[in-house]
């Protein structure tokens, strides 16, 4: 079986979640090709896609594509897929991802799911776990067809390390003008920092902690972990933190494999967002709040006493 | 300017997920309904058009009977027209391709969307009609003006966002800070019960998923609580016990 990969990166670093697409993928089928996008990629970082199990990776190295114009993406992984003869597109969830994938799906007369969670069950038909009801519950789906197109969950795969390098092809799709016609006038993003949806440990901060004046201390617990930080709903509403930060059930949904909250109450839909973490501490001086019940290991105590004396137990730990 | 506003009837965020029939259907004893909130969003923002530039917003729910007294709240809160197609929505693509239909001749020159139903999170219908109708999408976008014939967008990206301006028609899937939601007024409720809402039949029935059955998370062991006083000790249990660190 043939697959193709849509990777995503990350100022030229390809993302983790799209390297674990494609061990996704090697898990799969025997042949992995995957394609990249934008000038801004070094041919030696999509080099080394290999090791997660690529045996190709196709660049389209257009600057027309250094930024994500998801209906030319889509157009040219389409057609890229019929150069490869693959069957089956696999890609990371994302706000990307998500959007591109529906329109693959299309293009191609694929069935798609999105979210899924792990490989698929082989033995009758093609069925995969997929989380639904914002991480409430899973689903189990049988996806029809020999066209598929598979959103996998972030954190969900294991990256594969063992593979080879990667040949790297230039690329360049035949793209209708039409596909462009969105114009992207600016960019603001914040540089040198984790990106939340991609991070391994999040640090996370509520109401309790008063005011903005306050994120000094999760920012330093966060850069003593090499984690990104996040912020319950009221806390980006009052613009205490940017809203690309806000988790939960309308914010961003992460799945770390830990996940720091402070001063945070623990509501149903803060939980919505954070409860495929593999592990969670919670610290709030309520021994009452309902985020205990969700925890691995808790702390009833004030946080602007506590989470100075943690961050230095680690560093003293290193 | 005509705005058609897709809708879902999900139930509410606090709502403790259940299931019967062997694991095969969702249990809706004692839970509540509510328009989904990014769809909840993208309405306030249809509504709030309305306003500005004299806009007529349509909302369309593909769904059962059930979810009429979500769509009449559509209405309280401002639309001015609801259709229903008659359906169960369990594949994103069926009910993609029965928004599409309607959409096709509908002359909407902006269709809005969720960035994701809370059910079955997706993020795919708006994805899937824009290509269906050869019409550009865009989501999640989080702030959205209308300049004659043009819309100008924010759009959030992974750790930050992007402005972008794009022609209409397109289809946007929407999240805050869009517009604020919109509680509906005693004036609103009494004017949705007159409102038009248009049941139809699906326009086909072909399906590319199908629901098998459901399963929930494996439950979590009980918290392990820590002296504030020793906080070495959960450094300990993160290093050796947990092993995330
Ligand atoms: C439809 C809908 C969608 C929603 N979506 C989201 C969402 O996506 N994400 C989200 O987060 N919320 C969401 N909410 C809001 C949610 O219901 C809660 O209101 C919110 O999560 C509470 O935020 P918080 O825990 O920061 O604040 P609070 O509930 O005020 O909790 C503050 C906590 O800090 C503790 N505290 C106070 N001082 C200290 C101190 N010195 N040290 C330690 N702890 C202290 C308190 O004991 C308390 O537990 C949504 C609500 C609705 C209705
Ligand atoms: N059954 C439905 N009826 C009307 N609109 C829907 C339906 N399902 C999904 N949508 C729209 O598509 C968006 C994305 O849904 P999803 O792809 O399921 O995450 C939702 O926020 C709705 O705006």
């Amino acid at each position: 079986m043939s697959i193709l990969v849509f990777i995503e990166h990350d100022e030229g670093v390809v993302k983790k979640s799209s390297l674990e697409a494609v061990s996704y993928a090697a898990h799969l089928g025997d042949s992995v090709s995957a394609i990249a996008f934008g000038s801004n990629v070094q041919v030696d970082e999509l080099q080394n896609v290999g090791k997660a199990g690529a045996q190709k990776v196709l660049h389209v190295a257009d600057e027309k594509f250094n930024q994500g114009i998801i209906q030319a993406y889509a157009s040219a992984i389409a057609e890229a897929k019929e150069k490869e003869g693959a069957t089956i597109v696999v890609l990371a969830k994302s706000s990307l991802g998500d959007a591109v994938a529906a329109r693959v799906a299309v293009k191609t007369s694929a069935s798609l799911a999105s979210n899924v969670v792990d490989l698929p069950d082989t033995s009758a038909g093609f069925k995969v776990k997929r989380s639904i009801y914002t991480g409430k519950a899973f689903a189990i789906v049988e996806m029809s067809g020999d066209n598929k197109v598979i959103a996998i969950k972030k954190n969900a795969v294991a990256v594969k390390e063992d593979g080879g390098q990667a040949t790297v092809e230039s690329f360049m799709p035949t793209i209708k003008d039409t596909d462009f016609n969105a114009t992207i006038t600016g960019t603001e993003k914040a540089t040198g920092t984790i990106l939340l949806p991609e991070a391994e440990i999040v640090v996370s901060g509520g109401r309790g902690l008063k005011g903005p004046e306050n994120w000094g201390m999760i920012e330093a617990l966060a850069d003593t972990l090499g984690a990104a930080t996040g912020c319950s709903k009221p806390v980006s509403d009052m613009e205490w933190r940017p809203h690309h930060e806000h988790v939960g059930q309308t914010g961003i949904k992460v799945s770390p494999n830990l996940y720091i909250a402070i001063g945070i109450s623990g509501a149903i839909q803060h939980l919505a967002g954070v409860n495929s973490s593999k592990i969670i501490v919670v610290i709030n001086k309520d021994g009452e709040a309902p985020f205990f019940k969700a925890a691995d290991y808790g702390i009833v105590g004030d946080a602007f006493e506590v989470v100075p004396k943690l961050t230095e137990a680690l560093k003293n730990s290193n | 300017m005509k705005i058609l506003v897709c809708i879902t009837h999900v139930p509410d965020t606090t709502s403790k997920i259940s299931f019967t029939e062997n694991n095969t259907k969702f249990d809706i004893s004692g839970v509540q309904f509510i328009i989904g909130p990014y769809d909840d969003y993208a309405l306030a923002r249809a509504v709030e058009l309305k306003e500005t530039h004299s806009a007529s917003v349509t909302v369309l729910n593909v769904g059962g009977a059930e979810t009429e007294p979500t769509i009449r709240k559509a209405l309280a809160i401002g639309a001015d027209e609801a259709i229903r197609i008659n359906a169960e929505p369990t594949d994103s693509f069926f009910v993609a391709k029965q928004i599409a239909d309607v959409a096709k001749d509908g002359g909407y020159d902006l269709i809005l969307m969720g960035r994701e139903s809370i059910d079955f999170n997706g993020g795919q219908v708006h994805g899937m009609v824009g290509e269906l109708l050869d019409l550009p999408s865009v989501s999640p976008v989080m702030q959205l003006d209308i300049e004659g014939n043009t819309a100008k967008i924010s759009r959030e990206i992974e750790g930050g966002k992007e402005s972008l301006e794009i022609g209409l028609p397109f289809v946007a899937g929407c999240q805050e800070p869009i517009a604020e939601w919109k509680i509906p007024n005693m004036r609103g409720i009494m004017s949705a019960r007159t409102k038009p809402l248009n049941v139809i039949e699906p326009s086909d029935n072909e399906k590319k998923t199908a629901l098998e059955s459901f399963e929930l998370p494996a439950e979590k062991n009980a918290v392990k609580m820590v002296d504030p006083d020793n906080v070495s000790e959960l450094v300990d249990l993160l290093k050796n016990e947990a092993k995330v660190i």
